[in-house]
Order: structure tokens, then C-alpha cells, then sequence
């Protein structure tokens, strides 16, 4: 075969968001050689997008936070399907890893005594979110990089890895590609944290960039790793669905923090509507209420009034808004409005700013004047790779993984903000698990050249292709199917068109086509990146029918309820030879300690 | 509501309806869009179906799928938020992702070439790795020892301004000291001033930048023309928020006559 560079590292991160950046630096810290590479160029990853904030307990704004408050949000956000321990870890950490980050420079919004200030977010008791304006992930991510860059870490960028390699089950390396030049990449490897982020091309209408194509969790599928919870896909309550071209596009959680208030097409304010019985006393009784909350949080001050009923869980806006445009009471474009016109222009401005310029430029609203246009868009997932909450490691030796790719934390639903907090405690936990484990290692895992050979070619064959689909194609027919079989609500018979649909996919994927050079093509990158958005779509479906209930993020119009048996269980997908496998692993016990934390709120387990 | 304020707007493709031939049709933007590599290349014509709000970037998506599906760009988050796409839109260096197709005339041909300042790679993909090297040389933020760690929101808000960069590196691209004398040896360009500007000015920082910004950055090398600040599509006023008061700090620590003086006296 072709000549190909090699570059050899005790540990490989792969990503470089907020968890492999943090990753990376811990591992650094180690003392170990460690390699990051990633798809696009440092510092554009899906983190810089987040907006809304980190979420931690520094208790700055609400005295009475604390890591327990914290964790019960998180298990109660997530149905209790979530791995207890590390919500536990996430919700104790959390807070030093704001404050680490901190003193490395990250500068967010201030209390009037000059500490960390914090602005409320959905499904969180208390004010939580330290944040930024809403360029909170922009200043992390900044942040992380000036730490990497300094440390010296050497980063692959536009590089794209295709296949780990394992040697007697163990992480042996990967193999990638240079985006710019097309030529091949081998990295020898003892360890390989999975830091990708999350699978939102296969849809349609999403938050996420081309990057979000699969990758990490189907590289660790096929290594042997097993996935978790793929079922849960979270779509963002508030995408923009106006003009076209932006539909999909994310208006921060932070517009319903800072007060922004959802209304129908008849100007009937909803949510009340939908709050589940069993939460209802955290919110606002009615619109004089949930004022006085917002007024007291604009003065920053302390209030006994309850939250707005817009701060109800993702999952759940998400399909009262969907509820209110199916019943006919939309916007002419198809979503509800999202108002914030009512506060000061200024303080929209300075709270806001990215969102105020969002819509001023692309839709030619003024915020501060009207009304937002907003519906559901495919934002997240909470599955991924199954890890062990202490370690990060993946159920395949040397194989680790953290943030949006890594699985357990978020449940059946995750919270905002608590991904951002996610990426930082689990980056760090993966980069210093990996740095540990490629320590103690013996002897160097060995490659083996006819794998590297087989892989060359495989990636090369859609130019060998003289008749063949194009990418493109394929790929607008795989986000159909999503968006319309494995959407927001689900039933049995299109879940089951789904799959049938998208095992033509795979095959239609097998054989397309490209053209042009290796030099800079997207049509061959996306042909590569299309079978990872097949197999973890496969994985979504599959479990997705196999969760014969609604709990959290997946909502069956079939099977309306919670099933307390399905809340003991994570579907865990696999592989087995050529097929893929899914069966029923049990969810691990909250032991009695954590329990009490309910009991002692007066709060239901599950 | 919508509505009213698209109307109110010059030149919107939903609002206008031009009378005459076309009227019937659904429009079409026609796109020149470079096409090559370093050995060469030319701009290649397409006729693309335009949807309302549509901005370039939507433009070259389309081409990719349905004309060329190997034309070279980069792009992520099409929000304006990672500062991706930029190119050379009718000679005006921008971010594809919010460039309105409907801000330009309906029978004018739109231009979208590289940004020119640095090397092509292939098409709309330039080499933008130098500006990676020169990042790597600018001295961290280092807190002030004993520092207490409570500052004012003003102090944020103060600094916020360089900090909201997304780094595009549009300013890089029009800056006439790299773009057309090629300086890139000596110069580290507006964007790192803006860098400079936010670690300098954080409230913690007790690092001094004043001999890189001289000796290393070049900072004398920028005569404040302002170009840069023009082409920001994160409206920082570079040239006189960030560059300027670097400047006059550099000023002030190498050439001021008494602190020279005094320099020479106690030899500090």
C-alpha cells in the first residue's frame, strides 16, 4: 500500500471540544505523551456553541444549592434512568472544576460581590448556571485551548480517525485520514479517550454541525464497546424555524432563564398546561407569580416565589410545543412564540447579545421589540458509550470516553448546562484513567499492517466506484427518515418502517460514489461519516422500539406511561459479527445513602 | 410581525415582487465561486434556487449537493458562533453563514472566492496554520500572585469586547500589513492584538505583553488604517479598543523620556 506517517502516543484523544480538551490536559498532567486530534480546526467544536452555561453548585446566587439538590435535578431530569454514581460525581465535582477553570483564565459574570454569578435554568432548583452573556462555551473552550496550546500538545487538526485497532482485545491505535491532502495516518497508541460529541446530522432539523456524524460511538461499537440508552435523543425545546435556511438553529435556554415567556398563535401562555402533576409545586402558580420571580431575579435578589413554568425540562417543552403546533395553534412558521420583548432593551442585549444578533441578521427580528419564532430541534443525545462512572473506561480495555459520546449521566433526559459541567468533570476523569492505565502497561499494543491495509482501501473504494449513488443524497434520505420515523414522538409501526428504511440506507451507503481528487473533497469525507450517522441511527431505532413506554426524552404515542420495569433497565447495543445486538442490562441499585436524599425532600424514587 | 419588518426592507427576496420577466419563476442566484488548488484554478458559474433568508453558505451547500459534491469549504456551527466559513464575498472578506443571498441585487453575479492573505489549500479552503503558530508564542494569562479572586461584572463586561472574538480570521485576511506587504514574519495581525487585549486587560492577569507586542508582534507595524474593524462580523472596534491602547502601552514602557531616564538611573 501507499506510504503513510505514523505517530506514536500513550494516549489519543480524540475531540476536541470541552471533554477532550479537558482530557487532554489531564493526561498532559500525567506526564504521559498525549496526541489530540480532531475534524475540524482547534477551537471551532460544538462546544463554542453552547451558550446558556455550566451548571455547578457554587451556591453563589441561592445559598440553599448544594451538590444534593444538584443530583436529585439531575436524577429526576433523567426519569432516574440515569447511572446514580455519576450523577453523583457530576454534581459533587462540578463546582471545582468551574472554579479550576476559573483560574485559568475563563471570566464569567459576576454577583454583586464580585464572586461567580449564577442565572436559572430548566429542571434546576436553584440559580446554577455560571455563565457569560450567552457565550458561555466560547470562553471554555478558549479557555481549554490556551491550556493544550501551552502545554505543548501536539493537535492533529482536520483529521479524521476511521478505525481503532486492538490487539488481544486491548487498544492498540487508530487510523485516520488528513482532511486537507486525503493521505493516511497511523497513530500507535496504548490508550484512546472518545471525545466526539454526538450523532445530530442523521436529522434533519438540528443543532449540530456536519461533525456530529456518529463517529466516536461507532469507532468503540465496532472495537467491541459497548453503547447504551441510544434511544434517548433530546430535542432542543427552542430551534429558530424561520427563514428555512436556519431552521433548527439553537435560541439558548437562557432567553427562558432571563424570563422569556412561550405563548400559541392565539397568545395562550401553555406550559401550565403541561406540567407533569408530580411537579407542579416547583413552578409558578400563575403569570403574577412567575413575574415576581423574573423581577426578582432581574434585581438579583432572593425570592420565595417559584419559577416560571417555561423552566420545565427539556423533554417536556419540547412536546407541548409540538403539541401546540399539531393541534393548530402554531405560528405561521410552524413553532410558538418565545418572548422576551417585555424586559429592558438593554438588559436583552447584554444578557443576550449572540441571540440578539442571531435574529436581527438571519430573520430580521428584533428581540427586544418581538416575539421569537421557536420549535423543537434535534439537540443531543443522552446514550452513548457504556462507561464505568469512576474510570470513564469502555467495556474494551484502554478505550475511554467522556461528554456528549460517553453515556449514564444524563438519563433518559439530560439538563442544560449539565453538559458543559459533564465535559469537564468526565474529560478529566477520562484523561487521567487513560494516563493511568497507559502508565502501567508493559509492553506497547502492536499493529497489525494487513488491518491498516484493509481499512486504506475500504475508505479509498468509493473512488474505485464507476457507478454509485451520490453522498449527498443518501444522506438527505437518511435525515427524512429520522425526522419522520425516529422523531419526537414515536410509535411502533414507523419505528419499524425506520429500520426497515434504513437497512436500504446502509446498503445504498455501501455503494456510492465520489468524485474528484482526495485533495479537500466532502462528498469522500461524508461518505465515510454517513455510515457512523447509519449505525448509531440503527442503535437509536432499535432501542427505541424495544422501550415500550415514554420515560423522559422518548416519548411512545403507543405506549403513553412509564413502565416501572423499563426504569430498572438500559437497552445495551452491540456487536455481533455483522449484526447488531440489543439486549436489557440492569440499571445499577442508588444505594441507601442517595435514596434518603428523596426521602428526606419528600420526593418519589423513580 | 415578521412579516412587517421583512417588508420594510430593501432589496428582501419575500417582499419584493419585480415586475416583468422571472416574476413567474422561482429566483436564482448565480454564484461564481473559485475553484482550484495551488497550481491554479478559476472561477466556475452556478445557478442556485434561492429559498428566503437563504445566505451563501446555504448557496455553496447546494452546489456540493446537487452540482459538486467536491467542493472545498470548511464550515461548523452556521450560526456565526465559530468563525468557520470565512471567504471573499464580492471582494468583501465575510462569513458566509450570515451573508444574505437577498442583500445583493437579484441580477448581480456573486463572487465567492478564498480569503487571500493566506495560502490555498483548495477552493473556498485556505492554510490558515499561521495564525496557530503565532498564538502559540503570545506569553498565558498568569494570575497575580496573592490575587483575590472577586472582580466587578464592569471589569468583564470591560474585557468581553476581545474575548467574543471566533476567531474567523477575516482581520487577518484584509490587514494591508499581512495582506499586501506579507509581513507575516514580523507581524502577529489584529487578531492577536485582540488576544493581547483580552489577557492584558482581565482582571487577574499579571503577565506583561509590552515587550512581545514591540519586539515580537510588531505591533508599530499597524498604521490604525481600521480595515480590520470594518470586516468584524463580531463588531469589536479592534483598532480602537484593542490595538491603540496596546500601542500606548508600549509607548509608555519603552519610550516614554522620563521613565527612560529613570530606567537609566536605577537600571530597571
Amino acid at each position: 500500500m501507499e506510504k503513510y506517517e505514523t505517530h506514536e502516543h500513550d494516549v489519543l484523544v480524540i475531540g476536541a471540544g470541552g471533554a477532550g480538551l479537558r482530557a487532554t490536559i489531564e493526561a498532559a498532567h500525567q506526564g504521559v505523551s498525549v496526541g489530540l486530534v480532531c475534524k475540524s480546526l482547534l477551537g471551532k467544536a460544538h462546544t463554542v456553541m453552547a451558550e446558556g452555561g455550566v451548571a455547578a453548585a457554587l451556591a453563589h446566587v441561592d445559598p440553599q444549592d448544594g451538590w444534593e439538590t444538584h443530583f436529585r435535578d439531575t436524577m429526576k431530569g433523567g426519569s432516574f434512568l440515569n447511572h446514580w454514581r455519576m450523577a453523583q460525581i457530576h454534581a459533587q465535582e462540578s463546582p471545582d472544576r468551574v472554579r479550576e477553570l476559573e483560574h485559568w483564565g475563563a471570566l464569567f459574570d459576576r454577583t454583586q460581590d464580585g464572586r461567580i454569578l449564577q442565572r436559572a435554568f430548566g429542571g434546576h432548583t436553584w440559580k446554577r448556571l455560571a455563565h457569560v452573556g450567552d457565550r458561555t462555551g466560547l470562553e471554555m473552550i478558549r479557555t481549554l485551548q490556551d491550556q493544550v496550546v501551552h502545554l505543548g500538545v501536539p493537535v492533529y487538526m482536520e483529521c479524521t480517525i476511521t478505525r481503532l485497532f486492538t490487539e488481544g482485545g486491548r487498544i492498540a491505535g487508530a487510523m485516520a485520514y488528513w482532511r486537507e491532502s486525503g493521505r493516511f495516518v497511523v497513530f500507535r497508541a496504548k490508550a484512546v479517550v472518545i471525545a466526539t460529541g454526538g450523532v445530530g446530522k442523521s436529522y434533519k432539523v438540528t443543532s449540530n454541525s456536519w461533525e456530529y456524524s456518529g463517529d466516536g460511538q461507532t469507532l468503540a461499537y465496532e472495537a467491541g464497546a459497548e453503547l447504551i440508552d441510544l434511544e434517548f435523543v433530546q430535542f432542543h425545546p427552542t430551534g429558530m424555524v424561520w427563514p428555512p435556511g436556519v431552521m433548527g438553529l439553537l435560541v439558548t435556554e437562557g432567553v427562558r432563564g432571563e424570563g422569556g415567556i412561550l405563548r400559541n398563535a392565539k397568545g395562550e401562555r401553555f406550559m401550565w398546561k403541561y406540567l407533569p402533576e408530580a411537579r407542579r409545586h416547583e413552578y409558578a402558580v400563575d403569570e403574577d407569580e412567575a413575574r415576581r420571580w423574573v423581577e426578582a431575579a432581574v434585581e438579583n435578589r432572593q425570592t420565595d416565589d417559584k419559577r416560571p413554568p417555561e423552566l420545565s425540562t427539556r423533554d417536556n417543552v419540547a412536546r407541548a410545543i409540538y403539541t401546540e403546533v399539531r393541534e393548530g395553534r402554531g405560528t405561521p412558521h410552524g413553532g410558538a412564540y418565545l418572548d422576551i420583548s417585555y424586559l429592558p432593551a438593554e438588559r436583552v442585549q447584554r444578557k443576550l447579545p449572540s441571540m440578539y444578533h442571531q435574529f436581527m441578521e438571519l430573520a430580521d427580528v428584533d428581540i427586544t421589540q418581538q416575539p421569537m419564532e421557536v420549535g423543537p430541534t434535534m439537540h443531543y443525545m443522552m446514550g452513548g458509550i457504556r462507561v464505568d462512572p469512576d474510570t470513564a473506561s469502555s467495556t474494551v480495555p484502554g478505550l475511554y470516553a467522556a461528554g456528549e459520546a460517553a453515556a449514564g449521566l444524563h438519563g433518559a433526559n439530560r439538563l442544560g448546562g449539565n453538559s458543559l459541567s459533564d465535559l469537564l468533570v468526565f474529560g478529566r476523569r477520562a484523561g487521567l484513567s487513560a494516563a493511568q492505565y497507559a502508565k502501567a502497561l508493559a509492553s506497547n499494543p502492536r499493529l497489525d499492517e494487513r488491518e491498516i491495509e484493509r481499512e486504506a482501501g475500504e475508505t479509498l473504494a468509493p473512488f474505485e466506484r464507476t457507478s454509485g449513488e451520490s453522498p449527498y443524497d443518501v444522506h438527505r434520505d437518511l435525515q427524512t427518515c429520522m425526522d419522520r420515523h425516529v422523531g419526537i414522538f414515536r410509535v411502533q409501526e414507523d419505528l419499524e418502517l425506520g429500520l426497515k428504511t434504513l437497512a436500504t440506507l446502509k446498503e445504498r451507503a455501501r455503494k456510492v460514489r465520489v468524485e474528484g481528487t482526495r485533495l479537500y473533497n466532502p462528498g469522500w469525507h461524508l461518505a465515510r461519516d454517513l455510515a457512523n450517522m447509519i449505525t448509531v441511527s440503527e442503535g437509536i431505532t432499535r432501542g427505541a422500539l424495544l422501550r415500550k413506554e415514554s420515560r423522559g426524552a422518548h416519548s411512545r404515542l403507543d405506549h403513553p406511561s412509564m413502565d416501572p420495569a423499563l426504569g430498572k433497565v438500559n437497552f445495551c447495543v452491540s456487536r455481533a459479527g455483522e449484526e447488531m445486538k440489543v439486549a436489557a442490562t440492569p440499571l445499577p441499585e442508588m444505594p441507601a445513602e442517595l435514596r434518603y436524599l428523596f426521602e428526606m425532600a419528600k420526593e418519589k424514587v423513580g | 410581525m415578521t412579516q412587517t419588518m421583512v417588508e420594510s426592507r430593501p432589496g428582501t427576496a419575500t417582499a419584493q415582487a419585480p415586475a416583468g420577466e422571472g416574476q413567474a419563476r422561482s429566483r436564482e442566484a448565480v454564484l461564481r465561486v473559485f475553484r482550484g488548488d495551488a497550481s491554479g484554478g478559476s472561477e466556475v458559474e452556478y445557478r442556485v434556487p434561492v429559498a428566503p433568508g437563504m445566505v451563501v453558505l446555504d448557496a455553496i451547500h447546494w452546489i456540493q449537493a446537487h452540482r459538486a459534491p467536491d467542493l472545498a469549504v470548511r464550515w461548523n456551527c452556521k450560526a456565526a458562533k465559530c468563525g468557520s466559513c470565512s471567504a471573499e464575498v464580492n471582494g468583501k472578506p465575510s462569513l458566509m453563514c450570515k451573508t444574505r443571498l437577498d442583500h445583493f441585487a437579484q441580477d448581480r453575479t456573486i463572487s465567492v472566492r478564498p480569503m487571500k492573505t493566506f495560502p490555498i489549500i483548495k477552493d473556498l479552503v485556505t492554510d490558515v496554520s499561521w495564525n496557530y503558530e503565532v498564538n502559540k508564542r503570545i506569553p498565558p494569562f498568569k494570575p497575580r500572585p496573592g490575587a483575590d479572586w472577586r472582580w466587578q461584572q464592569s471589569d468583564v463586561d470591560r474585557v468581553q469586547e476581545f474575548r467574543k472574538c471566533i476567531e474567523c480570521f477575516l482581520c487577518q485576511d484584509v490587514c494591508h500589513v499581512l495582506r499586501t506587504h506579507e509581513l507575516k514574519h514580523q507581524f502577529a495581525g489584529p487578531r492577536f492584538f485582540v488576544r493581547i487585549a483580552g489577557l492584558e486587560m482581565h482582571p487577574m492577569d499579571g503577565e506583561d505583553r509590552s515587550g512581545f507586542l514591540k519586539d515580537h508582534a510588531g505591533i508599530g507595524l499597524c498604521n490604525i488604517t481600521k480595515c480590520c474593524t470594518e470586516v468584524c462580523p463580531e463588531s469589536i472596534t479592534i483598532t480602537d479598543n484593542a490595538i491603540i491602547p496596546l500601542k500606548e502601552r508600549v509607548v509608555d514602557r519603552f519610550y516614554d523620556p522620563l521613565r527612560m531616564v529613570w530606567r537609566k538611573l536605577t537600571g530597571r
